[in-house]
């Protein structure tokens, strides 16, 4: 549809806000997930305080920014949490926030059921613990599952569980969504991106082009399963799946870390990718004004994607994971559908990807226990 | 999936933005967010968002949409009214 271009093409040159702004309170974690997105895991001491928070949303709210996900790290952790979520909703900014679900037990649920405004994503990395588990650490999937229970058992209405696609998960995409049913919630699944400890399992990790093909079909039958818009460079397959089809890093996305820093996007916390930070002059200053998100949302150079009839679908994909895996801008996806991501990787084999830059990862391996 | 009741939109009948619903102003249109249902939604033109704004001072949608683009144009904006009833940006008042 013509209008739909159009307005594609008017999100490509940046909104007076973003659309999807995601805001990570801590890098705590009392998990280490071999994926995460955000090398989390300690504490960074100059993490926003609580007063700078609550100032943090009333600048959102005065942008008009509906709603905030909020992740970490876990959030949970933090001992204002509350604070902030209530804070947030009260001054009408929804909160959609993600969390590994092992602080929610019975009383936390019946909290989080009476606050209006707020949607929870739980995540699990398989079907079963011993997928799943193998991604985030024994005993995390029993976890996450008591807190599905406590908040069936407190009425919390449809929460959602957030899944990260891998190899050892595709083929469980039906009992994944039979889960949901079977708790009233709602399936969200995500691309395995290789930001943070992702870079280093994600040649292990990563689908196969045969499973993303399965993916791409099985989505097109579940428009009701969100994505976050994350499998946009499957469209490249055909239909175009469900959402805006296009990289929204630092054009309708960015990511404000525990610090305060805005990054174009939540995987790519790098200096790289680094617009400013909200201590300075505030989070308008840096979404309006920083030379990063003004050269973002240029028109794009398509690169060695310019031949591909399907450019228009795809967009040579995500940035993240072009950057992560050593590739350019202009190269197309690594895992294009079309096989040309992983020719351009042979061709660079020379093992040049950079590193995250913060690492908050924990340093001795953690111990359930000691949660 | 929804599991409300389809809503059904008369240009004839009085209609006013929702108080869950907020708004906020792009240079295509706006973005309009509801926050109980969490949808959002794109409102495609300018025009659109004065009509939006100013349905509770009209007698009908139908005189809103009048008072803000050519009659030619009135089908094509009784349409979008419609689609947003059905996410329930708007509703009958
Ligand atoms: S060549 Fe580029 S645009 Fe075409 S499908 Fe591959 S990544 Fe996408
Ligand atoms: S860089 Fe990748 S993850 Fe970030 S907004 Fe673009 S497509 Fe999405």
């Amino acid at each position: 549809m013509g209008a739909e271009i159009t307005l594609r093409d008017r999100f490509e040159r940046g909104l007076a806000a973003p659309i999807c702004l995601t805001w990570e309170l801590t890098y705590a974690c009392n998990l280490a997930c071999t994926h995460c997105l955000s090398s989390s895991g300690r504490r960074d001491p100059n993490e926003l305080s609580t007063d700078e928070a609550t100032a943090l949303i009333d600048e959102i709210a005065a942008m008009k920014i509906f709603y905030v996900n909020i992740g970490g790290g876990e959030p949970m952790i933090r001992r204002d949490f509350f604070t902030i979520v209530e804070h947030a909703v009260s001054r009408h900014v929804g909160v959609k926030f993600s969390t590994n679900g092992t602080r929610i037990d019975a009383a936390a649920a019946r909290r989080l059921a009476s606050t209006d405004y707020l949607d929870i994503q739980i995540s699990i990395d398989g079907a079963d613990a011993l997928t799943s588990d193998a991604v985030r650490g024994a005993g995390t999937y029993d976890q996450a599952r008591r807190a599905m229970d406590h908040l069936r058992d407190a009425n919390f209405g449809p929460f959602k569980i957030s899944v990260v696609m891998t190899r050892h998960n595709v083929g469980q995409l039906d009992d994944l969504a039979a889960l949901a049913d079977a708790y009233g919630a709602e399936l969200r699944l995500t691309r395995l991106r290789p930001s943070g400890r992702g870079v280093d399992v994600w040649d292990a990790l990563h689908p196969t082009a045969q499973q993303n093909r399965d993916l791409y079909r099985w989505l097109l039958d579940r428009p009701n399963v969100l994505t976050g818009d994350s499998f946009f460079h499957l469209s490249a397959l055909g239909e175009p799946l469900e959402g805006l089809n296009l990289c929204g890093a630092g054009r309708v996305v960015c990511l404000i870390d525990p610090v305060g820093n805005v990054y174009a996007c939540p995987f790519v916390i790098h200096d790289e990718f680094l617009a400013g930070n909200v201590r300075d002059r505030g989070f308008e200053a840096v979404w309006t004004e920083s030379e990063l998100f003004r050269s973002l949302r240029e028109p794009g150079n398509p690169g060695a994607c310019a031949s591909c009839g399907s450019y228009d679908a795809c967009r040579g994909g995500c940035m993240a994971a072009k950057f992560f895996t050593g590739l350019e801008m202009t190269d197309p996806d690594p895992e294009c559908v079309f096989g040309h991501g992983e020719t351009a990787l042979a061709a660079k084999r020379v093992e040049i990807r950079p590193s995250p830059s913060p690492d908050h990862s924990r340093r001795t391996p953690v111990s359930l226990s000691a949660k | 999936m929804s599991l409300a009741p389809p809503v059904t939109f008369d240009a004839h009948a009085p209609w006013q933005l929702s108080a869950e619903v907020s708004l906020r102003d792009e240079a295509f249109g706006a973005l309009a967010y509801h926050h109980g249902n969490r949808r959002l939604v794109f409102l495609k033109s300018p025009a659109l968002v004065d009509i939006v704004r100013d349905l509770e001072n009209y007698h009908t949608a139908a005189d809103a949409i009048g008072a803000h683009v050519a009659s030619s144009q009135q089908g094509a904006y009784e349409r979008a009214l419609a689609s947003l009833a059905r996410s329930e940006i708007i509703h009958g008042r």
